[in-house]
């Protein structure tokens, strides 16, 4: 039997009848075989079939090339079971896991099978988890132990010290030692994706600014070039180079308040301090540009809202040639300290093995030497014109994640000097016409966490019916896990502050 | 009756004068730290403040907790006061002294924390737990070189006595065993560093309860029972560091306000000098503090060698 592929690319919308519907085992066996060569599960996700069965659509990516293959699967309604890909693709567990809880599907032969977000399923039928009650809530399932007289629990949170997201740290440790480490969240389940399918796309955009609060602009240009997509709209250049501007600006920002960061958990009191001045420039850029510190209400389908006037220009190419003498100064203090280096090197390593079977993303997985950036890789926007060298580094300890955010920052400030010489001409905002029905659509966005992926399906009246949003954290969290194996206890604060995953990003 | 009272009166004065500066000392720690950062900072009376509002508050009790929970922080703060007045002051004598009494009192420190690690045990959270762990981990470290330089200084000036160690004449011993009192300071600096959770040994700044030492042990006290931790803590930097800068500043003038100008700007340097450190550098890793301890062993085990040397003891 000769498969038919279906290859799309990144921003691209085509009839949802295109997709190829495999059989269960040639769906596997297409998965782990791409996989095997290389290939990345970018998404895998279900969505309701018309007569009530769950499509589950796989989303593979080979970095090399810049086409994404796309196939899926039916699993029936009334036998919601598939047999699970992750006792040989590890990369697809927390997706299982995602599907089950979503749509009731049994993956049978998953090594850990629990919910994720903790709510009911879509389809309104029983849950599929064995002794979980019907309103199952954060926390409320097993978790992996470890026995012994000299092993004992530590358990943080939901509630924290500082002022951060809520979520659930189980510590397995032996002495100062972490053995292991469950991580479990859930607790900012908002219900973004169902909601998505119900507002009126005036307020769905205002939801997708919403999905991690940090991510603004990551999100919600992943959302408008989404329903671009479905309506046939292309926005102007101008547009694009805005929405460029503003997503390198919260990029910049969020690097810089990292490593301002990585300075306060170390102790290390001037960086700290001054980073998180810097911080501030970039976000007060962003507010010139947009109104608001984190860019909200600047991007709105169609192109954006407000422009760039010669004047603004000026003065954000001076400020950033400022900030960038700064930052530069700042940098050279931070990594030049024996002190502060005795705390990064060696801490909280994920290898580049580690860092391909989980499938991570972003400035995380760049520091374990996989080299992979949606700008580059599966260009979008104004990035199609322009080229953003890839930072890589290879250690994959806290270290590299502090050099890799070092390093894009450098870059996201020199492609923004170039940008704004040539800022093009064009309209600011095009009406957007009403969406196609019976389409699809893929959106990736490199957001300064790494990849975000926005998938929508229409129904015969235009109207969405479904929409999937992944955020790079959702990867990444595992790789937080997986790095504090083996580590101290007392390195964990920093190993997550290098991290410096979204939970909201992840609960949806 | 006159010998009691007036007993009574040098313990009082020799009390309200630890208790009214030891938190200006933590003031001007926070003021040079905020210095280097580029800020304002809080003001240098912002500890007693803190110190007020905590002593205005209620405490929250854990029902898990049991008396010794309540009991610890009023015993430690007892023994830490009760550990000052064995300390002379530059124009101050101490009111108590006797042969012996630096063994009382480094063990007044060592029951104070001894009642906060239960305390914290009290509460059964691993956090606490793990705290409380740490912290007897490296008193275990300090305790050896907090006894070797005494043994160095007792060898010296040939006395038992705290008032003896440090009360005596020694700008004269300077000029012998300047050496081995260079090398007594620096260890006993970094025991001082590692006492009172300073930088590079534990942050007071940061709350994030898996890395701490100190706070983390004291994460379930509020209130009244929090102030006098916290307060505790500052009489105890407060009586180091005087027991450094009476080594470091040995002049006496005979005139009580010289004496007590210079020892109150040594304070004011040392609290700068943590200040300083605690700017300049970032904290060391978990396991890498004892190793900061030994330095602090191996100086004053050098220290001793050169006393026996140059002492011709």
């Amino acid at each position: 039997m000769v498969l038919r592929k279906f290859c799309i690319w990144n921003g691209q919308s085509w009839n949802l009848s295109q997709v190829p519907v495999f059989d269960a085992d040639i769906f596997r066996k297409e998965i782990l075989e791409e996989c095997r060569s290389g290939a990345r599960v970018v998404n895998l996700f279900g969505a309701l079939g018309e007569e009530g069965d769950i499509r589950m659509f796989a989303v593979i990516s080979k970095d090399d090339d810049a086409k994404l293959s796309l196939f899926s699967v039916l699993i029936s309604k009334d036998k919601s079971v598939f047999p699970s890909l992750t006792p040989e693709l590890t990369a697809v567990h927390l997706f299982e896991r995602e599907i089950a809880e979503q749509f009731g599907v049994v993956f049978e032969g998953h090594p850990w099978f629990k919910p994720v977000r903790y709510h009911e399923n879509f389809r309104n039928v029983p849950d599929c988890w064995p002794g979980i009650s019907s309103k199952p809530i954060p926390g409320d399932y097993p978790f992996f132990k470890i026995n012994g007289e000299e092993v004992h629990e530590v358990a943080v949170g939901p509630i924290h010290a500082g002022i951060i997201e809520p979520g659930h740290f189980r510590f397995q440790c032996h002495g100062e030692e972490i053995l292991h480490l469950e991580i479990q969240l859930g607790y900012q389940h908002r219900g973004i994706e169902k909601m998505m399918e119900e507002v009126t796309l005036e307020r769905a955009v205002l939801l997708a600014e919403s999905v991690a609060g940090d991510t603004v602009i990551g999100h919600v240009m992943a959302y408008c070039s989404l329903i671009e997509s479905l309506s046939d709209c292309v926005i102007s250049p101008r547009a694009e180079a805005l929405r460029a501007l503003a997503l390198e600006l919260e990029r910049l920002s969020n690097h810089i308040g990292d490593l301002g960061a990585l300075g306060a958990d170390i102790g290390f009191l001037p960086t700290a301090a001054y980073f998180g001045r810097l911080r501030g420039e970039f976000l007060n850029l962003l507010m010139e540009l947009s109104g608001n510190r984190y860019g909200r209400s600047f991007c709105r389908p169609g192109g954006v809202l407000f422009d760039l006037d010669p004047g603004m220009k000026d003065d954000f190419r001076r400020r950033l040639s400022v900030a960038k003498k700064e930052l530069k100064e700042l940098a050279e203090l931070f990594f030049s300290k024996p002190s502060v280096l005795a705390r990064l090197e060696g801490v909280g390593i994920v290898s580049e093995k580690t860092a391909r079977e989980l499938g991570m993303v972003g400035p995380a997985a760049r520091a374990s030497g996989l080299s992979y950036d949606v700008r580059t890789d599966h260009a979008f926007g104004m990035y199609r014109f322009r080229h953003l060298p890839i930072s890589l580094a290879s250690t994959g300890d806290v270290f590299a994640r502090a050099q890799i955010r070092w390093l894009e920052a450098q870059r996201s400030l020199d492609f923004l000097l170039e940008l704004l010489d040539q800022i093009p001409k064009g309209e600011l905002c095009k009406t957007v016409s009403p969406l196609k029905p019976g389409q699809m659509a893929l959106v990736m966005v490199e957001g300064w966490r790494g990849e975000i992926v926005h998938v929508a399906m229409t129904d015969p009246q235009s109207k969405i019916n479904r929409y999937k949003i992944k955020d790079p954290s959702f990867h990444n969290w595992d790789g937080l896990a997986m790095a504090v194996r083996g580590a101290q206890i007392s390195d964990f604060p920093l190993c997550n502050k290098s991290f410096n995953l979204s939970y909201a990003g992840h609960d949806l | 009756m006159g010998p009691t009272i007036s007993a009574l009166m040098s313990i009082l004065l020799h009390l309200s004068v630890i208790l009214v500066f030891s938190p200006f000392i933590l003031g001007v720690i926070g003021k040079t730290k905020a210095f280097f950062a580029g800020r304002w900072g809080p003001p240098v009376v912002q500890p007693y403040y803190d110190i007020l509002k905590l002593l205005r508050k209620g405490s929250v009790y854990s029902t898990m907790t049991t008396w010794i929970f309540r009991a610890a922080p009023m015993i430690a703060m007892a023994a830490i006061l009760a550990a000052g007045i064995l300390m002379p002051f530059a124009g101050l004598k101490a009111p108590i002294q006797f042969w012996g009494d630096v063994v009382l009192f480094a063990y007044l420190f060592g029951l104070a924390r001894f009642f906060m690690v239960l305390a914290a045990l009290d509460t059964g959270s691993s956090f606490e737990g793990m705290g409380a762990s740490r912290e007897m981990t490296f008193s275990c470290l300090s305790e050896v070189a907090l006894f070797l330089n005494f043994t160095v200084l007792a060898l010296i000036s040939k006395s038992l006595s705290l008032s003896g160690l440090i009360g005596g004449d020694v700008s004269l011993l300077w000029h012998v065993l300047g050496p081995a009192l260079t090398l007594v300071v620096i260890s006993f600096f970094l025991i001082l560093l590692c006492e009172n959770s300073r930088i590079p040994v534990d942050d007071p700044a940061t709350h994030l309860e898996l890395t701490m030492i100190h706070e983390v042990m004291v994460l379930d006290h509020s209130g009244v029972d929090f102030a006098y931790i916290l307060y505790g803590n500052a009489v105890k930097l407060f009586i180091l560091g005087s027991f450094l800068i009476s080594i470091i500043l040995p002049f006496k003038t005979q005139n009580v306000f010289m004496d007590t100008a210079v020892y109150l700007s040594g304070m004011t340097g040392l609290a700068v000098v943590i200040g300083v450190i605690e700017s300049a550098m970032a904290r060391l890793r978990l396991n890498r503090v004892p190793y900061l301890l030994i330095s602090a062993v191996i100086l004053a085990v050098f220290a001793f060698i050169i006393t026996l040397v140059r002492g011709g003891f």
